[in-house]
Order: C-alpha cells, then sequence, then structure tokens
C-alpha cells in the first residue's frame, strides 16, 4: 500500500485511495505486470530451467488457492471440488487454443513466438483467448454449483462438490478420442458426426498439439490479477456480505444480506478463476487428464487454503508457493518425501490450527503507523 | 403519508409447528417514534412472533404492514430491505470481523453493489465505501465503541456487544427497531444505562422501536404501550400501568391467587 499525504488525517484502517484517485486504482495492476515481467526475465536466470518449472506450477497453484478461498475462505462454504472447475478450465483452454490453431492457422502451434524468446506471438494470445472462454465456461458450472449450496450446508454441500469433481471426471473420460488425418496422423478439426462426444481426449486425456504457451509472464500475470480481485472483494461492501454470511447466515440475513444471490456469486467468482488456472496449466506443458478433475487435486487446494488461513489471501499465496515447492525441495529424501510433507502438515495443524495467518493478512502482523481510533467522535454522537 | 396510520401494523399473525400453537392471532399497532413492549412469561412466544415479523418464519395467518407497505411473505433481507431490523436474543454479531465491519456489513444494504465498480475501484464505489465508512463510524460513537472499532467483535465484554448489536441492527437504517432481550444478564446499573440509551438514539434517530424483555421494571420505565403473551395468546395489550394492575398478567407471571 502506498502513504498517502493526508494518511496522518485519514484513519482508515485500511487504506483506501483519495477522492479523485481513482487512475491509482490501477497502480496494483502495473504492479503486477512488473512482477511477472521480473518473473519472466529474472527468475530463470537467478534459478535455472528446473525451478522456474516449479516456480510455473506454483504460480498456477496461487490462482487456484486465492480464488477457492473466496469460496471456502470468505463465504465458508466449504467446497471440495474444486479441480472440477479447473480441468473445465483446462479442457475448455486447450480446445479453443488447439482446434483454433488449426482453424485459423492450419495447424496447431505453428504460431509460437514465445513471450521470452521472441515477440507476443498470435498463438499466445489465443492461449489468453482460450482461458478467458476456460473460465467463462467453469463460471458457468460454478453457477449450477452454486444453486444446491443455497439449500445445502457444511457437510452436505461438500459431498455435492465432491460429487460435482467426480461428475466433471467422468465426463471427460467419456469424452471422444482427438480426431486425426488418416494419412499422416495429425491433428485436424472434427467432422460434424465426431462433436458429440467432444473430442477431447477420453481417458488418455487432451495429450496433443496442446503448446506450451503459458509463461512465467502469464502465470504470475493472471495470479497478481486474481490477488487483486480477491483482495479487493474483501475490502468492500461485496466481501464483507460474503464474510457475514460465513460468521453467522441469519444474522446476514437480517442484516439484509441476499445470502442466496452472494453465495451464487462466490462459487462464480471462484469458479471463474480456478478456469483461468486450469486454461494455463493446460499450456503449462503437462498433459491433462480427466483425473484432473479428481478430488486428489481439490485436496491439495483445500490443504493450502486452511494451511494459509481461512480467507487470508496472503496465507493462502504463502501456502501455495511452500506447498508446492516443498514436494520438490523434499525429493533429496525420495521414499520418506511424501511421509515427512504429511507430517509437516499434521505439526501445522496442531500448532496453528487457524492457519498460517489466520483471517487477517501478513501485513497486519507488523505494526502500523497509524492513528487507530478517531480523534474525536463525530459531532452530536457524544454520550 | 397520513400520521394517524401505525407505522408498524401487524394484524393477526400466528404460526404452528406441528400441533403447537406458538403464537395465534397477535395484533401490534405501533405508531411512528412509538416504544411497545413485548412481553410474556419464558416459551410465551415473544422470540417467535419476532421470527414471524421478520420474515424467519413466515405467519400463517393475518398481515403485516411497515409504512403502508405488506411485508408479510417476504424473505429477511427483503424485510430488512424495507426498513425492519432486529437484534437477536442470544447474541449473533459476526464473531470474527472487527467492531467497525460487524457495522458496515449491515451499512451494506443503503446502496449498490456492482461487481465491475467493486473490482476497479471506480469513483462512485469509492465514495460510497466512504460514505459507509464515515456512518459506520458515527454509529460507533453513539455507544462509545469507536474506540475499538479494529477489535474482533468477539472480544468486546458482553454488554458492549449487546450494544454493537443495536448499532449494528441500526445501519440499515431502519424504520423499526425490533430489540430482543437487550438487558439480558445485564446488571442494574447497566440496565439503567440502556434504558437511557434506547431513549436516546429512540429520539436522536427517530427510531420506532418494540422491545421484548424480561425485565419489568426496564419494560415498564420506558414503554408507552404493552402487548403481553402467555402460551402464544395475547392476554394483555395497553400502557404500563394497566398493565401493572391487570389480573390475568399477574396470573400468567405468579400463577393463579391462592384460595381460588
Amino acid at each position: 500500500m502506498t502513504t498517502r499525504p493526508n494518511a496522518s488525517t485519514s484513519p482508515v484502517p485500511s487504506p483506501l485511495p483519495g477522492a479523485g484517485a481513482w487512475p491509482r486504482a490501477w497502480l496494483p495492476v502495473g504492479i503486477a505486470l512488473l512482477v511477472a515481467l521480473l518473473m519472466q526475465f529474472g527468475f530463470p536466470a537467478l534459478t535455472g530451467e528446473f525451478v522456474s518449472k516449479v516456480g510455473l506450477q506454483a504460480g498456477i497453484a496461487v490462482i487456484l488457492a486465492v480464488s477457492l478461498n473466496i469460496v471456502n475462505g470468505y463465504t465458508g462454504q466449504f467446497s471440495i471440488g474444486h479441480a472440477g472447475f479447473f480441468a473445465i478450465g483446462a479442457y475448455a483452454a486447450a480446445a479453443t487454443s488447439v482446434y483454433g490453431s488449426i482453424a485459423i492457422w492450419g495447424a496447431p502451434g505453428r504460431q509460437a513466438g514465445l513471450l521470452g524468446t521472441g515477440v507476443l506471438g498470435w498463438g499466445e494470445l489465443l492461449m489468453v483467448g482460450g482461458c478467458v472462454i476456460g473460465a467463462i465456461v467453469a463460471a458457468l458450472a460454478g453457477y449450477l454449483v452454486g444453486l444446491p449450496s443455497l439449500r445445502l450446508r457444511g457437510d452436505y454441500l461438500a459431498i455435492v462438490t465432491l460429487g460435482f469433481g467426480e461428475i466433471v471426471r467422468v465426463l471427460l473420460q467419456q469424452s471422444g478420442r482427438l480426431p486425426r488425418t488418416e494419412e499422416d496422423e495429425l491433428l485436424r478439426l472434427p467432422t460434424a458426426g465426431e462433436l458429440f462426444p467432444p473430442p477431447l481426449g477420453g481417458a488418455q486425456g487432451f495429450d496433443d498439439g496442446v503448446v506450451p504457451y503459458a509463461s512465467l509472464f502469464w502465470v504470475y500475470l493472471l495470479a497478481g490479477i486474481t490477488c487483486i480481485v480477491a483482495f479487493r472483494l474483501k475490502q468492500s461492501s461485496m466481501g464483507r456480505a460474503f464474510l457475514s454470511i460465513r460468521e453467522d447466515e441469519i444474522a446476514a440475513r437480517a442484516m439484509g444480506v441476499d445470502i442466496a444471490r452472494y453465495k451464487v456469486r462466490a462459487f462464480v467468482i471462484a469458479a471463474f478463476f480456478a478456469g483461468i488456472a486450469g486454461g494455463l496449466y493446460a499450456h503449462s506443458g503437462s498433459v491433462i487428464q480427466p483425473k484432473d478433475a479428481g478430488f486428489a487435486r481439490s485436496f491439495d487446494v483445500i490443504i493450502m487454503v486452511v494451511l494459509g488461513g481461512m480467507g487470508s489471501i496472503s496465507g493462502a499465496v504463502v501456502a501455495a508457493l511452500v506447498l508446492s515447492a516443498l514436494p520438490e525441495l523434499l525429493r533429496d529424501f525420495d521414499a520418506f518425501r511424501l511421509i515427512i510433507y504429511a507430517l509437516l502438515l499434521i505439526i501445522m495443524m496442531i500448532v496453528r490450527p487457524q492457519g498460517l495467518f489466520g483471517v487477517r493478512e501478513i501485513w497486519d502482523f507488523f505494526p502500523r503507523r497509524r492513528a487507530a481510533t478517531p480523534a474525536t467522535p463525530p459531532a452530536g454522537a457524544t454520550p | 403519508m397520513t400520521n394517524d396510520a401505525p407505522l408498524l401494523d401487524v394484524a393477526g399473525i400466528g404460526i404452528t409447528f406441528g400441533g403447537l400453537k406458538a403464537v395465534q392471532d397477535l395484533s401490534l399497532r405501533i405508531p411512528r417514534g412509538g416504544l411497545h413492549g413485548l412481553i410474556g412469561p419464558n416459551g410465551a412466544g415473544k422470540t417467535t412472533a419476532f421470527n414471524l415479523l421478520t420474515g424467519v418464519y413466515q405467519t400463517q395467518t393475518g398481515r403485516i404492514t411497515l409504512d403502508g407497505r405488506r411485508v408479510d411473505g417476504l424473505k429477511p433481507h427483503e424485510i430488512a430491505q424495507a426498513g425492519l431490523s432486529r437484534t437477536f436474543q442470544n447474541i449473533r454479531l459476526f464473531p470474527n470481523l472487527s467492531v467497525i465491519d460487524n457495522v458496515r456489513v449491515a451499512c451494506h444494504l443503503r446502496g449498490s453493489h456492482s461487481l465491475a465498480g467493486t473490482l476497479l475501484r471506480s469513483p462512485a464505489h469509492l465514495e460510497q465505501e466512504r460514505r459507509v465508512l464515515a456512518r459506520s463510524r458515527e454509529l460507533l460513537a453513539v455507544f462509545g465503541l469507536h474506540t475499538r472499532e479494529h477489535e474482533q467483535a468477539k472480544n468486546l465484554p458482553y454488554g458492549d456487544q449487546r450494544r454493537l448489536e443495536i448499532l449494528r441492527a441500526m445501519g440499515t437504517e431502519p424504520k423499526v427497531l425490533l430489540l430482543d432481550e437487550p438487558a439480558a444478564g445485564m446488571n442494574p446499573q447497566e440496565k439503567k444505562d440502556l434504558a437511557a440509551a434506547i431513549n436516546r438514539i429512540r429520539t436522536e434517530f427517530g427510531l420506532t422501536i418494540l422491545l421484548i424483555e424480561h425485565d419489568m421494571g426496564l419494560v415498564m420505565d420506558i414503554c408507552e404501550h404493552i402487548t403481553v403473551l402467555d402460551y402464544g395468546v395475547t392476554i394483555a395489550a395497553a400502557p404500563p400501568a394497566e398493565i401493572q394492575r391487570n389480573p390475568k398478567v399477574i396470573e400468567a407471571y405468579l400463577g393463579e391467587p391462592a384460595g381460588t
């Protein structure tokens, strides 16, 4: 947060830009852009290729954890089907970019021009478009999953969302094979008859044609934007409405919060960003498979949110980064690494059950120079 | 707006849970600016009546009119929107939110919230956030809670939690405020202060108040009109002085007189 000249006279607990400072609202986006550029051009040079790959996956994990935090952390609706949205986004983005590329340029992956090795290429922009389409499809799914949350609570809702993830997984398994030309087995556009079931690769996964356009730049830019969105939600009336639902639904309703609308809204927003994370993952060089929608991945994300502290954005970011890196750091211990990983989690939950930061943010732990209370109460209101 | 029409007009509402007639044929007419009491022994149906008024339960009979507008059948948040706000018998604050955020949630009701405005921090959005913050501070200052606005609500002492709940209810800018046993668990001095505070917010904010209370002294002191419930049935509705002499009320509270 930036310091303002009038900071001493305005005791705003969480700094909002002053009047007429709307352009400043874009400042965080600029910072995200800067971080993304630094990651793109600085990080690999400093750390090498392997760590960069881990960093890429860690950035995707950040998007997932921060978005799940909006449902689980803010609104208190326990969703364990986040991987379902992730997979929907991944497949939709992959299909857009592969079939789109074939339709436009006649072949997948001809328009590389990866940022970092060259200029911003058209193929890369197609990936971004794919991510947006994936996010929108995932958000629609989020709307559908949000509806039962109006009637179900706690464990029951968790089971519904778990079921959702499994449904997505099974549907993807039943999807059709990728269409190929007869003579040289290259990918081609599906004919009308092949559109059902949609040609997404079936049980093998979408294992061909997706170019790894997702560079550190795109991943960290979108991670930054996800964090900005999450933070601005939390700082607004809308975010407080989310939090009030987590705290006490009955009181929230009595205070005029339309909980039905806000619960669905939380699911839609969270699913949207999970879809973006999926789209990036599909373009990160990994083969996307139906099991990406399964609960194993959902649990990975939940662990990040719970460990970081439900509702804490910085907590989710730190947990996502650490938990993505940890299995790699422990690689030397080979067979024992999963045991060590699990033990660390157990110890963490015993020592700090509320998560790393609880509901607070990382900067709440540092003493702040602020006029904590208004010096004088507003006129006419003195007891 | 005719001034003689009651602001809150409740006509014959009631609800049955299975065979239990929790509230039957309850009628209340509270004029603008009035301070009415709803009393009765434990289990008489007072809180159920509140839940009917605020839409937690749907009334099965009768009608509720607030400022000329029918509000029965509406959802709780719509009733809050219409101008009826409440506190809860067993405090229901948002425990992990800060004191000021508790009030700010309630201020949420008056204003528009577009997702785009929120995410882009449009000037209108920022202006609204500032207004909400200022108004919340103003409200907190009413009970001197503005000095602890950053504390989590659950860390406040009991009496302050009750006060904060009243302030939060006022954050929705209600026409009618329903207070469910605001003095529960308070000592005599605190009750006295509370009575003064209720009177003050009533005049300062021009509120109309309906009060559920066990403490007879408090109710008799400040209410202009009292309705007495027993087993869900209205057994008396009159000014305090008459209520104190009403044999049915005395019977409900103390039992039948000996030797009859």
